[in-house]
């Protein structure tokens, strides 16, 4: 099957992210004292099995940003023409997830739909009763008598391959690197990784027979919308801070290195921009993205791209709103350092500002950047989600965790009650923000036990 | 002091300038003034005519930022920013595109927002001093542990939960109080009740572990460790020593939101149908009613700014070594 | 934590006035004759001359009282006299004035001439404009700034006065349609019919010019075409017949306005304390707007100057079985007072309608689907657990219908070419609306075969009503065709498979929508499954309202969803949609697919002013057969007005048509106290659990807390 690469923006940032993340930690490698901290959080339990969990949803967002569009059997003239949706790598392994919808609600592992319908039986005769789902559990002869020992027997097949793959592993990853058997948190995280392998195994046999996680209004399975969610949530946590950290490291170092006019001026634009309530300043610039996407309707070829335009446009907005606190910090700790002797010894011996800056400045406030973005990264996730609801978040064709919340929340209502979508939400949401608060956390510390903790406020 | 008051309130026209051009800029490039007529005169059998005349009537037929066809001064008055910019400074915000007086409109609603915002503000600042207390108090025992994950685990959770959650229990489960709405007087008790609760708690994660860090740091200087030599028990020490002592980033950090209370909180008062100034700021941004958004806007940095003011001032107050220049 | 405190308290307060603690209003109105109901948007106009929204008319309806109204019960929809004492009579007359027999062809017929005699006894609500002193002097109309003391709206004037309703009203009313300060949505339309009104706008334009401020006495400017001939008659004359003009004089744009309120209401000082006859109605209706808050809630009480009016005393047949008859003949109104909430959000709507805190829901959103399954036979109703609270459901076909509309403007999917009427066709047959019904609005609804909806004249049961381009008649019941033969019309129109026969490039058909909120996602979703059936490709192009209408009108769209609530009950009201002259690009008319045919035109014109009755169905039927040949819309559904009420809710119809509905409901009262406090017992077991749990964490934190002391 031949396939058209596809990049969008999102994908390109999110690329441009991991190439920065390799290329620092290849240059922190030979720091040595830059390799400090990191190895403090290496000896962390907290902090390493955060980091296994974070790098599992990183696994599956960056999956899911290689794009591709597949090429149609039919060739015109030669040329091959592709079909015009956008698939993802993730797409590709998910397929029977995505591609087994349902007619509309049922609940997780059901086998019937969740809403009575008329049938016509072979007799003729119309009855109104639960229908037979297309795909959830089909294989079932007799549901009442099969379904309870082929869910557990799906289950526990599943989460004995996952154990057995994750003991392999670790076997050789001891035989390779003997160090890692004496590392601290080696214990935490092998139990941690076999916890998850048995979870997954148990969900993924199950997934291929059943809705795990139920589906929603149109059929959809909601494990795969949540897991589709992830890559949202991560490109608003990450590549927000991405575009907007030039500017605040810029700025910040700028305002408070040279001071006088050029100090005035930033201060001026940051407390102007952080007077105007942020959740004012995003409606508006949103509306004004979809103006511009919605008049240049011929710029994007597919849907994919014009939902992806909005989500950057999202990303740099949030980014807007939110660099006035790092520049705030930037900008007090750069007053803070340029009068330390060496710079000012620097300054007498004529070095140029520049060279201070990037040689000695810019280094120097690293770990501040470094901890402000990770600890932003829990904070952007939620504020998707509330501006979602507010209707100026991500766009609703988009899969996001704050548009499942949305269309969720009118669910509860119903009755019998329809839980999973909001619970599927809750749950990976959960897991997202609160892997990434407690590996934020273990970073801090290792990183400055002295930095003024007050800036979470 | 007193100049240096006035100077920093004179620095404040500057930014409000930015920020009326700012939102000025913004709302105009989404929005043109066909577009709010069209909202404002509905959908059915709307004609073009009807479009210009409503324009012309509510000042909207002028250039945007420049009129070219003016002379002298006018040229910059005899615009749309001009005329919906000025009367702002004096606190006059006209009148919102559906007739109404917006000043009237947000005195009515302060009071709404206020009873929500200003409870959950106090009740919230005690519990979770009360409760970063406990941590401090059993600091590296179970207690501490334990709190400290309930409160990642309560700040990874989206404030959406929260209040739907609540109303799901508190008012459709056990029929505590009323599900959504408002009303005068002591009645309003149980209206207010269940989002407060809900605001202090969505907040209870966050803010406990901020306190805990700022007391543990506390506890651990000089002079702490002297009154314990005297013998002082270690209940004494925190409410005398630390808690005194911690209270001054606690309260200069939390001072430059108190003026903010006025704004209500969007999530909470349209999700319980308070009819506060959150919710007639979502309200607006739905209707698209430009003159209603910048309204708020410009009371949001006037209030921000009024917030920065009032820290500095606390500054001085609480810690005498700090002298505004 | 410190509110646990204050709980016993609370809990003592509310077992004292042995009110429920859920209970959102206040316990002192138990027992009373309120009705309960709720609003979801904040009405924008009560002014009569600019109000043309349903939310808005859900409280003007029953504020103002227009000539006539439709009857409560009849179906289809009847007109009956409201204010006035009879039916209009309708005269002709030829471009000479000369007086026409009633069946007149219409194109003799240049003039027709409406003369409504009102009932002598209308008085208008008690109001400050009417106040009045001892001597008969107006109290309130030269306000000075002494006078404005202590006065903040407009229940803060202490007097308040009344007078009879006469003809010179309604004449001013017609006249304020016209103002300019007002842009009265139907100007345009009235501009066209009433005789000398483009001229009386102008005049009015001038008058404006000459005096921009203060009130604008349009006594003082006559109309032509409108003149009083006796304090209780007057007479509105149009061009040509138009035999719709009767259900235009059902609705509040034709109510009476007393000169007194809008010259009150012009007074200084009047505005910045948003007293304006756009927010303080003033009329003879059945009841007033006692409260006015639009931000939480709108209380009408009973207007006590109203009589005359009775409870209707026939109606369909099925109607005396259902308990609809039982007051017929009583006085209306029968509720003393109607307080509307407002609620934004669905969910607490809903559950506050469970508890038995509103009387009465419509179920118009998504929300509510589950409140009704529909059983073997296709019939609705409540479900269980409703059933055993009382709750019932009456239904109704709305007179509105829910379409997605081609742009016939577009290279593509528009225009009359055969390649593009087949791939519009294969469309119809791929989005299977019958599913979009089950799935979105739970059976709420029927699929359309043309855009007249049941209930109005030209729909057609049956065989002869269904569009066979899309279905076939199979066993009694239309069937949607099979996706082969949408398939087949795909490779008609030169896109086998989906592919562009010339190109060899997929077909996308782009959507645009305003779809941004809540659950639109899934809708979308849907979409995009049924063109994929036919491997076609749908892209949604989701904007907001002001884009979308932009786009609209410039003619920028390729496929679009948008719906129509009739004006009126009548076939003109839906079939204009349609009609050239009406096209949105060319002309800035409602024909938002920019539809035409000329065949079609010269149809709609000859049906247009007809009398309804065989040779204006055959008419009809010739146009429908065009427009199903054409499909310029995927003809959508008619959605299912549902209202659901409790069992203490008598008389509840749904009528589409009749805004004015309140003044027929009865409730009650005693029936709803009991079964809300039945419903409604507060849960005590988490209440006490939370106590225990407190109190055994307090005592053993005092517990430790002792212990370390000791330790030391």
């Amino acid at each position: 099957m031949s396939f058209l690469p596809v990049m969008l923006w999102t994908d390109a940032l999110v690329f441009l992210l991991i190439a920065t993340a390799i290329a620092s930690a290849w240059w922190v490698r030979r720091q040595p004292h830059l390799l400090l901290p990191w190895r403090r959080v290496a000896q962390s339990r907290v902090g390493m099995v955060s980091l296994l969990v974070l790098s599992l949803f990183v696994l599956v967002g960056v999956l899911d940003s290689l794009h591709y569009r597949v090429a149609l059997p039919e060739k015109s003239n030669g040329q091959t023409v592709y079909a015009p949706e956008v698939l993802s790598a993730f797409d590709y392994l998910a397929d029977g997830l995505r591609t087994h919808t349902e007619k509309t609600y049922s609940a997780p592992l059901a086998v019937y739909l969740y809403a009575k319908e008329s049938m016509e039986m072979a007799d003729g005769k119309v009855v109104r009763d639960y229908p037979r789902l297309k795909y959830g559990g089909a294989q079932l002869a007799d549901p009442q008598r099969d379904w309870l020992g082929d869910v557990t027997g799906r289950a526990l097949t599943g989460a004995a391959a996952g154990l057995l793959a994750v003991l392999l592993l670790a076997g050789a990853v001891v035989k390779v690197v003997p160090a890692a058997k004496k590392s601290k948190p080696m214990f935490a995280v092998l139990v941690t990784a076999l916890l998850i392998a048995a979870v997954l195994g148990a969900v993924a046999d199950l997934a291929t027979a059943y809705h795990v996680l139920g589906t929603d209004k149109v059929g959809q399975d909601v494990l795969y919308l949540s897991l589709k969610s992830i890559r949202t949530g991560l490109v608003i946590g990450t590549v927000t801070t991405l575009v907007m950290l030039p500017f605040a490291l810029l700025l910040g170092v700028a305002a408070g290195y040279f001071r006088g006019w050029v100090d005035d001026v930033i201060q001026y634009v940051y407390t102007v921009l952080s007077s105007i309530p942020s959740v004012l300043l995003i409606a508006a610039a949103v509306l004004m993205v979809q103006v511009v996407i919605g008049m240049h309707a011929d710029w994007f070829d597919t849907a994919a791209k014009r939902a992806d335009v909005r989500l950057l446009a999202l990303c740099l907005i949030l980014g807007v709103t939110s660099w006035t606190g790092l520049c705030r910090l930037l900008r007090g700790e750069t007053l803070k350092l340029r009068e330390m002797e060496y710079i000012q010894a620097a300054q007498a011996f004529g070095v140029s500002s520049f060279r201070i800056l990037m040689r000695h400045i810019v280094p120097n406030v690293m770990h501040i950047v470094l901890i402000s973005v990770v600890m932003d990264f829990s904070a952007l996730v939620l504020a998707e989600a509330v501006l979602s609801y507010v209707g100026v978040g991500v766009d609703p064709t988009t899969n996001s965790f704050g548009n499942m919340i949305n269309s969720a929340r009118l669910e509860m209502a119903r009755e019998p009650m329809v839980w999973w979508s909001l619970a599927s939400a809750f749950g990976f949401m959960l897991l997202l923000v609160l892997a990434a608060n407690l590996f934020a956390d273990v970073l801090r510390d290792a990183f400055d036990s002295r930095l003024n903790r007050t800036e979470n406020s | 002091m007193i100049a240096y008051l006035i100077r920093r309130m004179l620095y404040a026209i500057p930014v409000l300038i930015g920020v009326n051009l700012l939102t000025f800029a913004l709302f105009f490039v989404v929005n043109t003034p066909d577009d709010m007529a069209r909202v404002q005169l509905g959908i059915k059998r709307v004609t073009p005519e009807a479009i210009e005349q409503w324009k012309q009537r509510h000042g909207y037929d002028k250039p945007l930022l420049y009129n070219a066809r003016a002379a002298g001064m006018d040229r910059f008055t005899d615009t749309i920013f001009f005329d919906k910019s000025a009367s702002m400074f004096v606190f006059d915000f006209g009148y919102s595109d559906d007739g109404r007086s917006i000043s009237r409109e947000i005195v009515t609603r302060m009071g709404p927002s206020l009873s929500i915002a200003l409870p959950t503000f106090l009740i919230g600042l005690v519990s979770y001093v009360t409760f970063a207390l406990l941590m401090t108090l059993f600091r590296a025992t179970a207690l501490d542990i334990v709190g400290v994950t309930l409160c990642v685990v309560l700040m990874s959770i989206s404030g959406l939960f929260y209040i739907i959650g609540g109303q799901f229990l508190v008012s459709k489960l056990w029929h505590w109080v009323p599900i959504s709405g408002y009303g005068g007087g002591f009645d309003n008790f149980r209206f207010v009740l269940l989002p407060i609760v809900i605001g202090v708690a969505s907040g209870i994660g966050a803010s406990s572990r901020w306190y805990r860090t700022i007391f543990l740091e506390e506890i651990g200087k000089d002079y702490v460790r002297t009154a314990r030599a005297k013998g002082v028990s270690e209940l004494g020490v925190l409410f005398r020593h630390v808690l005194k002592n911690a209270m001054i980033p606690i309260l200069t950090g939390v001072v430059v939101v108190i003026p903010l209370l006025f704004m209500g909180s969007l999530l909470t008062e349209s999700f319980f149908g308070i009819p506060g100034l959150g919710s007639y700021t979502i309200d607006a941004i739905n209707a698209q009613d430009f003159s209603v958004v910048r309204a708020m806007v410009f009371l949001g940095s006037v209030l921000y700014i009024a917030g920065l003011i009032l820290t500095d001032i606390s500054y001085t107050l609480v810690d005498p070594r700090v002298r505004l220049s | 934590m410190r509110w646990l405190l204050c709980l016993p308290l609370y809990l003592l307060l509310t077992a004292c006035d042995g009110g429920l603690w859920n209970n959102p209003y206040p316990a002192a109105d138990a027992g009373k004759s309120v009705f309960y109901t709720a609003f979801t948007a904040r009405p924008k106009h009560f002014d009569p001359a600019q109000a043309y929204s349903e939310d808005e008319y859900a409280f003007l309806a029953q504020i103002y009282q227009p000539p006539l109204q439709y009857h409560y019960l009849k179906r289809p929809y009847t007109l009956v006299p409201q204010a006035a004492s009879a039916m209009p009579q309708v005269r002709y007359f030829d471009k000479n004035n000369k007086p026409l027999p009633q069946h007149a062809p219409a194109a003799q017929i240049a003039f027709s001439e409406y003369e409504i005699h009102l009932r002598p006894d209308l008085r208008y609500q008690p109001h400050p404009a009417l106040a009045r002193d001892a001597a008969g002097k107006p109290l309130y109309m030269a306000l000075t700034e002494k006078d404005w003391q202590g006065i903040h709206t407009l229940t803060d004037f202490r007097e308040t006065g009344t007078r009879a309703v006469t003809a010179a009203d309604y004449v001013y009313q017609i006249k304020r349609l016209a103002h300019p300060d007002l842009y009265s949505p139907i100007y345009g339309v009235m501009a066209d019919y009433i005789v000398g009104f483009k001229e009386y706008a102008k005049t009015l334009r001038e008058a404006r010019k000459k005096q921009p401020e203060g009130w604008l006495n349009l006594n003082d400017y006559p109309l032509p075409g409108v003149q009083v001939v006796d304090a209780h008659t007057y007479r509105i004359r149009i061009h040509g017949k138009y035999p719709q003009f009767a259900y235009w004089l059902a609705m509040p744009f034709f109510a009476p306005m007393p000169w007194e309120a809008e010259r009150f209401y012009a007074q200084p000082g009047m505005r910045e304390r948003n007293l304006t006859l756009d927010w303080w109605p003033l009329g003879s209706g059945p009841y007033y707007l006692s409260e006015n808050n639009p931000n939480q809630r709108m209380v009408l009480s009973r207007n006590p100057n109203f009589s005359g009016e009775f409870y209707p005393s026939e109606g369909e047949p099925g109607d005396r079985k259902a308990g609809l008859l039982q007051d017929a003949g009583k006085p209306l109104p029968l509720i003393d007072k109607v307080v509307f909430s407002r609620e934004k959000e669905t969910i607490p709507y809903w559950n506050k309608f469970l508890q038995g805190y509103y009387d009465a829901s419509g179920i118009s959103s998504d929300s509510f689907d589950q409140a009704v399954q529909v059983n073997v036979g296709g019939e609705a109703n409540v479900t269980d657990a409703m059933k055993a609270q009382g709750i019932s459901l009456s239904t109704s076909v709305a007179t509105s219908t829910m379409f997605m509309g081609f742009n016939w403007l577009d290279a593509t999917v528009g225009g009359p070419s055969e390649r593009a009427r087949k791939l519009r066709q294969a469309i119809s047959i791929a989005v299977d609306w019958e599913e979009f019904i089950s799935i979105f609005a739970n059976g709420r609804g029927i699929a359309a075969q043309s855009p007249i909806p049941p209930g109005i004249f030209g729909y057609r049961k049956g065989e002869a009503g269904i569009n066979h381009y899309v279905y076939d008649w199979v066993n009694g019941a239309p069937q949607r065709k099979s996706i082969e033969v949408a398939k087949q019309l795909l490779a008609e129109a030169g896109y086998p498979g989906g592919l562009d026969e010339k190109t060899r490039q997929p077909l996308v058909i782009y959507l645009d929508t305003t779809a941004t909120g809540v659950g639109d996602k899934s809708r979308l979703d849907w979409l995009r499954k049924q063109f994929a059936k036919i491997n076609l490709q749908l892209v949604a192009r989701s904007t907001d309202w002001n884009r979308f209408q932009d786009k609209l009108s410039k003619g920028d769209t390729q496929l679009f969803f948008y719906g129509w609530n009739a004006d009126y009950p009548d076939p003109e009201n839906f079939l204009f949609l349609l009609s050239g002259a009406q096209a949105k690009v060319k002309y800035g008319g409602a024909n938002s697919a920019n539809y035409s045919n000329p065949e079609y035109d010269r149809l709609f014109e000859q049906m247009k002013n007809m009398d309804n009755g065989p040779a204006r169905q055959a008419i009809i039927d010739q146009m429908l057969e065009i427009l199903r040949r054409d499909s310029p819309w995927l003809w959508g559904y008619h959605p299912k007005d549902y209202v659901l009420h409790h069992s203490w809710v008598h008389n509840s119809k749904p009528n589409k048509m009749a805004n004015n509905s309140l003044k027929y409901l009865r409730i009650d009262a005693a029936q709803r106290d009991a079964m809300r406090k039945q419903w409604n017992q507060p849960e005590l077991w988490p209440l006490a659990l939370l106590g225990a749990m407190l109190a055994a964490l307090g005592g053993w934190l005092w517990w430790a807390l002792r212990q370390r002391e000791q330790a030391r």
